[in-house]
């Protein structure tokens, strides 16, 4: 079976929801003719046509407003935005209208917001942002990351299908670098639901995004040393699986928090506040963060190479935490 | 600003007046529900306010009435309105309650928004009312997004979206009526141009003399009215409105008026040079109406003594009933903030 890379299966993932449900559409800048920036709609215009795959201006606000506007008559739109980075361009609707319209007066605005974010591929303040912690922090909003082929179509489709508004965060440097087979049947991934990727026994490092893979790499090479890390992969950020999270630092006694984002107001602050309250008698050490350092993306190799976590800083926390 | 600047005479268009081909029933209509916005806005600002019954702010839109009154009064019961914070008369026309109305603004659980929120921020799917937020303008690339789905779907709907002048200042407004414009989709964009917001006069505002100049820019039909005149507002919509549904796309109404009050209840509007509102207070839509059809015989003074008669009975039951309703349970702060099934 042939493999399918992380930015197909998001493609498969709308493809299938829109053949399925005629409400499914995409809207965004350069979605049709060109496919996308990164080809997520490559080939939809053709299929669905243009009032299904739907080109815009740049108008990332009004992208945003039309797919409130539309989902409260009865759509399902799916608005793209070109980077993920552009979201801040559609804050107020996205933070004041569509996170409170249920609130305020029971109207739900099943939207989904997705778009490319993250570093790695030297594309420079404004093309390698993670912004997920603006939209973690409003109520109202579901806010996903996929880091997997599987995850990544599977998670398209519960945000399609989910009757509140979901910001979906694809990790860019992963669109064609990770692949794996996947089900010939209809799945989704719950959203809300963390997955344990690798079972250990001595530290737990909590993720999600691109940065699953350095985890899994600095489980490797501390496995030769004897340490034994768990890893567990987050996928959805709001809500978050508390439970999975509180179970394996339970189980480890120790914990890294790990993300591409940057420090402070970043989603390991909120874990370790949690880890904190309601799992403080099992610790047997400080709970410790592995982040980007509070400053812009930068863009020259050199720098955003210092910028993003590495493996190495990994396998140096762990062997820290694990002589505790 | 002097007086003549802000006269919407010598901008606005002489069209035909549509008067005498709407039947009577339509024209008593206007009379009512702009009487009932009036009243009930009237009850709201300056007694229920001032008796320490209303929980926050107030907003009113007098002197305004016949702007929202005459666009909404044409439209079909699947056709959506997206008003904004001086258009009561869009709510009581698309039928939402005065029980309702009033219970929002003393934040009772009866309330349209069940006292998640105050005073014109109401909606109700069920009466194709969709609320605006305090981010003025907001509602225009949301009314797009609605009229897009018209389109899509190839449905004989048509979106009215309400704002201020002020509001066309925002970043949103240009970007939904580009993007309105680009999509023709069945939209009519109604500005109340009441010449301030909050404190801040048109000229302090935008550069361009008036709102609707700024249609040319994004290849819309820009119309001014006089927004104190409802047969030219319901003229001028329902132009609009018919070149909507015929697929021609959007259009920009600037209806011009004037804000009859200060931005809310307890802004006194003392930075309003007072020859302004004497100016105003004798284009008063209300009253202008009412000389209209009595002088043309369509109802005597009796009969409009009738109808003020009926709404102050039913706004004092509303009120009565209102005052009763309860208030939202505590608890009920952590519930309905996402999809808690039907």
């Amino acid at each position: 079976m042939a493999l399918t890379t992380y930015v197909e299966a998001i493609r498969q993932g709308i493809w299938e929801e829109m053949e399925k449900d005629e409400r499914v559409f995409v809207l965004g800048e350069d979605v049709g003719i060109y496919g996308g920036a990164f080809k997520v709609t490559a080939g939809m215009l053709e299929k669905f046509g243009e009032w299904r795959i739907i080109d815009t201006p740049i108008s990332e606000s009004a992208i945003v407003g039309a797919a409130i506007g539309a989902a409260l008559m009865g759509m399902r739109p799916i608005a793209e935005m070109q980077f993920a980075d552009f979201i801040s361009c559609a804050f107020d609707q996205i933070t004041n209208f569509a996170a409170k319209c249920r609130y305020r007066w029971g109207a739900g605005v099943p939207i989904v917001i997705r778009g490319p974010s993250g570093g790695g591929v030297h594309g420079g303040p404004f093309h390698s942002q993670n912004p997920e912690m603006h939209y973690v922090h409003t109520p109202g909003l579901k806010v996903v990351c996929p880091a997997t082929a599987y995850d990544a179509k599977g998670l398209i489709k519960a945000a399609i299908r989910d009757p509140d508004p979901v910001i979906y965060f694809e990790h860019k440097f992963l669109y064609r670098r990770v692949k794996e087979e996947l089900p010939s049947e209809d799945f989704v991934v719950p959203i809300g639901k963390a997955a344990v990727r690798r079972q250990g026994s001595d530290i737990s490092v909590i993720t999600y995004g691109a940065m699953l893979y350095l985890a899994l790499d600095a489980a490797k090479e501390l496995e030769k040393e004897g340490i034994d890390l768990e890893v567990v992969d987050l996928r959805s950020l709001l809500p978050f699986d508390k439970e999975t999270v509180l179970e394996s630092v339970k189980k480890t006694n120790k914990v890294i928090l790990l993300h591409e984002d940057t420090r402070i107001g970043g989603f390991a602050g909120e874990l370790a506040a949690i880890i904190a309250d309601e799992a403080f008698e099992y610790l047997d050490g400080p709970v410790r963060r592995i982040t980007a350092p509070d400053t812009p993306v930068p863009y020259s190799p050199p720098l955003e190479d210092f910028f993003l976590p590495k493996v190495s800083d990994i396998v140096r926390v762990a062997r820290e935490l694990y002589a505790y | 600003m002097n007086v003549k600047a802000i006269n919407p005479h010598h901008a606005a268009r002489e069209g035909t007046q549509p008067a005498d081909l709407l039947p009577k029933k339509t024209l008593s209509d206007m009379l009512y529900y702009m009487k009932q916005v009036r009243e009930l806005e009237f009850r709201i600002e300056r007694k229920l306010y001032r008796q320490g019954k209303i929980v926050g702010g107030v907003y009113v839109g007098r002197g305004q009435e016949a702007i929202a009154v005459g666009a909404c009064l044409q439209l079909r019961e699947d056709d959506v309105v997206c008003p904004s914070h001086r258009d009561m008369g869009a709510f009581l026309i698309r039928g939402m309650s005065l029980r309702t109305i009033l219970g929002q603004y003393m934040a009772r659980k009866t309330g349209a928004t069940r006292g998640r929120d105050g005073n014109m921020h109401m909606g109700d799917l069920k009466l194709n009312l969709i609320p605006f937020v305090s981010m003025l303008g907001d509602n225009v690339p949301v009314a797009t997004g609605v009229g897009l789905s018209f389109k899509m779907r190839g449905q004989d709907r048509v979106a009215l979206c309400f704002f201020g002048d002020g509001a066309t200042s925002r970043g949103d407004w240009h970007e939904g009526i580009n993007m309105a414009a680009v999509f023709k989709v069945p939209v009519v964009f109604i500005c109340n141009n009441n010449q301030y917001a909050y404190s801040t006069p048109l000229e302090r505002q935008m550069a361009v003399e008036n709102v609707a100049d700024r249609a040319v820019a994004y290849g819309l039909p820009g119309e001014i009215v006089d927004g104190n005149d409802i047969l030219a507002v319901w003229d001028a919509t329902n132009r609009a409105i018919e070149r909507a549904r015929a697929g021609d796309g959007p259009s920009l109404i600037e209806c011009k008026t004037f804000r009859m009050t200060g931005h809310s209840a307890h802004d006194d509007a003392g930075y309003v040079p007072p020859e302004l509102f004497e100016f105003w207070e004798e284009k008063d839509p209300i009253r202008r109406f009412e000389r209209f059809l009595t002088q043309r015989g369509i109802a005597s003074a009796a009969d409009i003594e009738e109808i003020q008669k009926r709404i102050n009975r039913e706004i004092d039951e509303a009120i009565q009933i209102a005052e009763k309703d309860p208030f939202p349970e505590p608890e009920d702060c952590l519930r309905d903030v996402y999809y808690e099934g039907e």
